[in-house]
């Protein structure tokens, strides 16, 4: 049997060959954000793009979000497809207006006659105590204004082609990327931030779950660094006997509800682990999802796992209270099958 | 020119906010090499230190009271110390203490002292507005209190300056804004980022006073200050200064720094604003050396004690993340 050697990349080196792939095939890519050009982005997104494509097409801007990002939208509107890179989701704060009231909505107020084709990339996520304005994942907060597709994604390889898919759709499409998964050497080390990425350009899907582990006692509905957590706490199950299948749910919007009702219907059990806020979020909206479309194959009511409601801690003891991890997400799993 | 007690004070100020921030350096590190993991040690997270900086706090805090509201960035330590703010505290919320200013709950990016007016954000530029609203208060209340806000050159061009600038302006309140020109917003340049060459100049735009001080000069910060201290206290309105200061380090400990050139670095040693102020203090008798050394001696043994209270106070509860979120 022929050994298959296959290419590991980290997940910020995933994404940003998809970004120089999609700038090789289409002229009207480019990229704009903050510390994306000589520094490759603070989170190695786009790391040597510059040296590759120029100042032209790989632009650092100033700290003027509503400038930058607005000025993407206007670029889509006039035939560019831009991707901005918005440095941490936290600071939404400041362009807002133009993320939900314009990106998200000229379509839809346009009759369906204007396009808004372009790509806004984000950091998401904590863990490692950059405290309250700079750990938050917020994507339920985004997923509920309609009109952007949103995409979150766990694996390189979904990295890359989920990115493929976002600069080639015709909306606009938010793609948040966990820090913890993108491989950083600075960043705790994570074996599951690297992985087998094809050289060629392909796509993943957008709005399709995958599952990342089958299992038959309980369905682990999460996304983006928490299927890392959940992979390893289905490792400990395992051991114990229980079987928890993992559904990486990739894309919040569209959220694909139908791989969340499937897993549920086989394995009766739902557990939802999510580092967003808990309430009037993602958890809620899975949980809704499989209680009216497997509510006859339900055997015990749907659990979550999500960050309580409360602003994000800086100091270590109190974030790692509030965060899901491995062995709360054994316990919990535990617990929905006692 | 400052009377010498003045000038021996910003001294001090420079002297205690360097140490203070180089403990904390060493403190970062540990737990950091040799793999650098931004979740280690006994100080994780991201750490922005202001080496080179201290001129633009010291010479301005010097006309401060402590009633007055100061308003700072994720690069806040030297204005914090500089107006005042506990060092144990201070050091303690660094660690992630239950001692610390905000019971470990804010970290280094997000200070809150309510014995100093001090607050701080690590969204650039959102600290301005903040500072609006403290002299609205004043106003109201008929105080004649100011209010400061400190921002990096790279804030300068966030709406959120210009929207402050201009209600600042309007309703002619008693606010300063402190422009820290350290030329680089992380990697990008200043040359790169702003239209023009000085924000000083912005100030037009919006008919208030706007003073370029081109030197990292506690002294020449200390003048420009006054008078606009000085002006707003009497209900004279705002004022936008500009100071070309240095940032002696990275954007934030760990930074590579691939996009500064070896000579830049080399250049920015040489010419580091405190120990020059020092050299010119001792040139002018103003101190001799043996009052320069007592002063770092002084500073080192409040640093110390500062450091060994956060590094032996107890953590929060864990638990008790969940508290403080309303009143
Ligand atoms: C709204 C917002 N955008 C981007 C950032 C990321 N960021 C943090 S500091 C910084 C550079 C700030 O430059 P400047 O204002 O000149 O201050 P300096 O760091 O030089 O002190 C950037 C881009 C942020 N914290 N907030």
């Amino acid at each position: 049997m022929a050994v298959e050697t296959k290419r590991l990349l980290t997940t910020s080196k995933a994404i940003s060959e998809a970004f120089a792939q999609e700038m090789e095939r289409d002229p009207s890519v480019f990229l704009m954000g903050e510390d994306i050009g000589v520094y490759g982005g603070i989170f190695g997104a786009t790391t040597g793009l510059l040296e590759r494509f120029g100042p032209e097409r790989v632009m650092d801007t100033p700290i003027s979000e509503t400038g930058f990002i607005g000025a993407a939208i206007g670029a889509a509107l006039s035939g560019m497809r831009p991707v901005a890179e918005l440095m941490f989701v936290d600071f939404f704060g400041v362009c807002m207006d133009q993320i939900y009231n314009h990106m998200a909505k000229i379509h839809y107020e346009s009759g369906g006659n204007l396009k808004v084709p372009m790509v806004l990339t984000t950091a998401i996520g904590g863990g490692y105590s950059d405290g309250a304005q700079h750990s938050q994942t917020l994507y339920g907060m985004f997923a509920h204004l309609p009109g952007m597709k949103i995409v979150v994604p766990s694996t390189p390889y979904d990295a890359k082609g989920l990115m493929i898919s976002a600069i080639r759709d015709d909306n606009p499409v938010l793609y948040m990327f966990h820090k913890g998964i993108m491989g950083l050497g600075w960043m705790t080390p994570n074996p599951r931030a690297t992985g087998h990425v094809p050289e060629e350009p392909y796509t993943v899907p957008i709005g399709t779950a995958d599952v990342k582990r089958a299992g038959r006692d309980l369905t682990i509905v999460t996304l983006s660094l928490m299927v890392h957590r959940a992979l390893d706490a289905a490792e400990d199950l395992a051991k114990e006997g229980i079987e928890a299948e993992v559904l990486d749910l990739r894309s919040v919007i569209p959220l694909d509800r139908e791989a969340i009702v499937a897993s549920v219907r086989k394995t009766h059990r739902l557990l939802v682990v999510d580092e967003d806020y808990q309430s009037f979020g993602l958890s809620g909206e899975v949980i809704t999802t499989a209680v009216q479309g497997a509510f006859d194959s339900l055997d015990a009511p749907p659990a979550r796992l999500a960050y309580p409601d409360v602003p994000i801690p800086y100091s270590r003891p109190l974030e790692q209270f509030c965060l899901p991890n491995r062995e709360k997400i054994v316990a919990a799993a535990k617990q929905l099958l006692a | 020119m400052p009377d010498n007690d003045v000038l021996r004070e910003m001294h001090h100020q420079m002297v205690r906010i360097r140490l203070f921030e180089e403990s904390i350096q060493q403190a970062y590190l540990e737990g950091k090499t040799p793999a650098f993991d931004i979740a280690a040690g006994p100080v994780p997270g991201e750490m922005h230190l202001a080496a080179g900086q201290e001129p633009v706090a010291a010479g301005v805090c010097a006309h401060l009271r402590a009633s007055d509201a100061v308003t700072a960035t994720h690069r806040p330590h030297h204005i914090a110390l500089a107006h005042g703010m506990d060092m144990k505290r201070l050091a303690a919320e660094i660690f992630g203490k239950e001692t610390g200013l905000g019971h470990g709950r804010g970290g280094h990016m997000h200070l809150f002292d309510a014995a100093t007016n001090f607050g701080c954000s690590g969204i650039v530029g959102e600290g301005i507005p903040t500072a609006v609203g403290h002299a609205l208060a004043y106003k109201k209340q008929g105080r004649d209190n100011v209010a400061v806000s400190f921002f990096g050159e790279g804030a300068a061009n966030q709406g959120a300056f210009h929207e402050a600038l201009n209600l600042a302006a309007l309703w002619k309140l008693p606010v300063l804004f402190v422009c820290e020109d350290n030329a680089w917003a992380i990697s990008v340049p200043k040359e790169k980022a702003t239209a023009i060459a000085n924000n000083a100049d912005r100030a037009a735009a919006y008919g208030i006073p706007g003073v370029l001080v081109p030197d990292n000069d506690p002294v020449a910060v200390y003048e420009v200050a006054g008078e606009a201290v000085a002006r707003a206290r009497r209900g004279g309105g705002p004022s936008l200064i500009e100071v070309k200061t240095d940032r002696l380090l990275g954007h934030f400990e760990g930074d590579p720094q691939m996009y500064r050139s070896p000579e830049e670095l080399a250049r920015l040693k040489d010419r580091d604003a405190l120990r020059a102020f020092e050299r010119r203090l001792i040139e002018t008798a103003v101190l001799t050396a043996a009052d320069a050394q007592a002063t770092w001696d002084r500073a080192r043994a409040e640093v110390d004690e500062a450091i060994q209270f956060a590094r032996t106070s107890p953590y929060p509860e864990p638990a008790a993340a969940l508290l403080h979120v309303f009143a």
